[in-house]
């Protein structure tokens, strides 16, 4: 599979990264590079075989440990929210999404 | 001092003929000097170090501490920590400074380590070169006009200059033992779940694993003492009792069954590479292991699988950053459309956002089936492949790259040409298993060689006591960079 201009657009749109014009070329040659090297997988007859999606399986054949639903973790926000760009009154800022 | 082990360095701490101010103002030095030239280093803060020393003297003038306390230790990038700033070698991280410790930075604090700084590493550790940090290439303290590997080549090249006793890694799919053997030190990817990642930056979940470099084997030992076992804040995190990984060091070889897997003697590997990897086999074999000729028929696809895999959960990852909590905010957006692409735009380097783009791309609608699922099938038959090997040997070698040390922009241009690269680590990554890289000698040019040793999960014990048992005959792992004289 080859990707498109306008996929390559699509994508960028999707992964919620500005791509110029020029650079969307670039990027075209490129990920399509690494597209005919996966794609290697295409042939490879997988009947019958289940995904793997983590090693985890092979190690806690029980499955992945969850928690008790409990709250464990101090309020910690003021410290948190310091690191952030643009706060106010304990509340992230962003541009208005609502008018 | 420069080129002692953890081991030698505790016992001259001990017997007070050093004290940890001392030896932490001597790699200080040591990093003041070097980094210029090969800029291991992204942050170094000498009075947050002094004071972690001066806090381990007082500690040992009481007679407490243990085998690490008063040793100052690198950390790679990755590893967030509270009141120095955590960049992940990105433009977006280039401010943020964590509120907390990563588990990992805690232990070291906990074993009374020094904190001798933050190494430089490939953007979001996606790379096997260093080439991909916003901070610029590591050099390689062996040839400056070679890379030292990625994604930990600040790591592995601070710990080859000798500008750090050891240091901390991570590997998603060969980014401790690739730059490990690159640099010619000793790097160990602990088994899956082995060391708790919270903290640590993530990449590709699945896949991404803390570990140590250091110059030998019983380093290593030491470090994963410290650095590994269970921590509840990691889903992970395996609940397993804590083990003493220096118990088998002095492992016996007689018996050690040692699989040489065909597709790794044969697949594009230099002739150099090749020669040193069967020289270190034959010792091995003369001190009365058994090597068995094994095959791991899907070894080809294992690069194929990695480029589908880790890019799909970075894509995932990744997404956290949109300019809202933390890290760079574009400025004056029209609207959050707009300040999310501009933010990501501005804040990823190059290589990150071509993954960030194939992940979201095998993850869509209509292609999810055809990538992503299919790759996770595969991965089931490269695991397989390691189970069927495991009936029949004990650990398997072979060599950790195909190459040595390439040079800087060599293989930029084409991003398959770097990714072929990671052949011989990605599978071990793939399905969870313990590896370690050891020097083995120097190509025609002088350049490191890296032997591989993987082993059966939680067989890290036994990895570092073959590569102990190796390193107490030959002195690969002591030679100095002719680029870095002591």
């Amino acid at each position: 599979m080859s990707l498109s201009p306008d996929q390559i657009k699509r994508i960028a749109r999707l992964a919620r990264i500005a791509v110029s014009p020029a650079e969307a070329e670039e990027l075209r040659v490129r990920l399509n590079r690494v597209l005919e090297l996966v794609d290697r997988l295409q042939s490879i007859d997988t009947a019958g075989i289940e995904p793997m999606s983590h090693a985890l399986e092979a190690l806690l054949p029980a499955g992945q440990r969850l928690r008790p639903d409990l709250v464990t973790e101090p309020d910690r926000r003021a410290e948190f929210q310091a690191v952030a760009p643009a706060v106010d009154a304990g509340l992230y800022l962003v541009p208005k999404v609502i008018e | 001092m420069l080129n002692a082990t953890l081991a030698e360095l505790a016992s001259a701490l001990a017997a007070k003929r050093i004290s940890s101010v001392e030896l932490t103002k001597l790699f200080l030095a040591r990093i003041a000097a070097l980094n210029g030239a090969l800029n291991a280093f992204i942050t170094v803060d000498e009075e947050r170090s002094l004071a972690d020393a001066r806090a381990a003297d007082a500690l040992r003038a009481r007679g407490e501490g243990g085998p690490l306390t008063g040793i100052p230790i690198a950390h790679k990038d990755i590893y967030c920590t509270r009141g120095m700033r955590t960049t992940c070698g990105s433009k977006m991280l280039a401010d943020f400074v964590s509120p907390y410790d990563a588990h990992v930075i805690e232990c070291f604090a906990a074993a009374h380590a020094v904190l001798l700084g933050k190494t430089n590493m490939d953007e979001f550790a996606m790379g096997s070169s260093n080439e991909t940090s916003f901070y610029g290439p590591v050099r390689n303290p062996w040839d400056l006009r070679r890379v030292p590997g990625g994604s930990s080549g600040g790591s592995a090249a601070a710990v080859a200059a000798r500008m750090a006793p050891a240091a901390t890694g991570t590997d998603t799919g060969g980014s401790i033992r690739q730059p490990a053997a690159l640099a010619g030190v000793s790097g160990l990817k602990p088994t899956y779940g082995a060391v708790s990642r919270f903290g640590m930056v993530a990449f590709a979940s699945s896949l991404d694993q803390g570990g140590p470099l250091a110059k030998s084997a019983a380093d290593l030992a030491l470090l994963m003492n410290a650095m590994a076992g269970y921590d509840a804040r990691d889903s992970t995190s395996l609940e397993r009792p804590a083990e003493d990984y220096t118990r088998a060091l002095e492992l016996p070889l007689a018996g050690l069954r040692i699989g040489l897997p065909r597709e790794y003697f044969s697949m594009g590997v230099e002739p150099d590479v090749l020669a040193r990897v069967r020289e270190a086999v034959r010792w091995f074999e003369s001190q009365g292991t058994r090597v068995i000729d094994i095959e791991l028929p899907n070894t080809r696809l294992s690069v194929p699988v990695y480029y589908v895999l880790a890019p799909a959960e970075a894509s995932s990852n990744l997404s956290r950053f949109d300019g809202v909590r933390y890290g760079h905010r574009a400025a004056e957006p029209r609207d959050l459309f707009d300040m999310h692409c501009r933010t990501r735009a501005e804040g990823f380097g190059a290589e990150v956002k071509r993954r960030i783009l194939i992940g979201t791309y095998v993850l869509s609608h209509g292609y999810y089936d055809a990538y992503y699922l299919q790759a996770q099938k595969v991965r089931r038959r490269i695991a397989g492949d390691f189970a069927q090997a495991f009936r029949q040997c004990d650990v398997i070698m072979g060599p950790t790259a195909p190459t040595t040390a390439f040079r800087i922009g060599e293989k930029s241009a084409d991003p398959v040409q770097m990714y072929l690269g990671d052949i011989f680590t990605v599978p071990a990554s793939l399905a969870g298993l313990p590896a370690i890289s050891v020097p083995c000698g120097f190509d025609s040019r002088g350049l490191p060689v890296g032997l591989q040793i993987t082993g059966q999960y939680f067989a890290e014990a036994t990895l570092l006591g073959a590569a102990h048992r190796y390193q107490q005959v030959h002195d690969w792992h002591l030679r100095v960079p002719k680029e870095t004289p002591l």
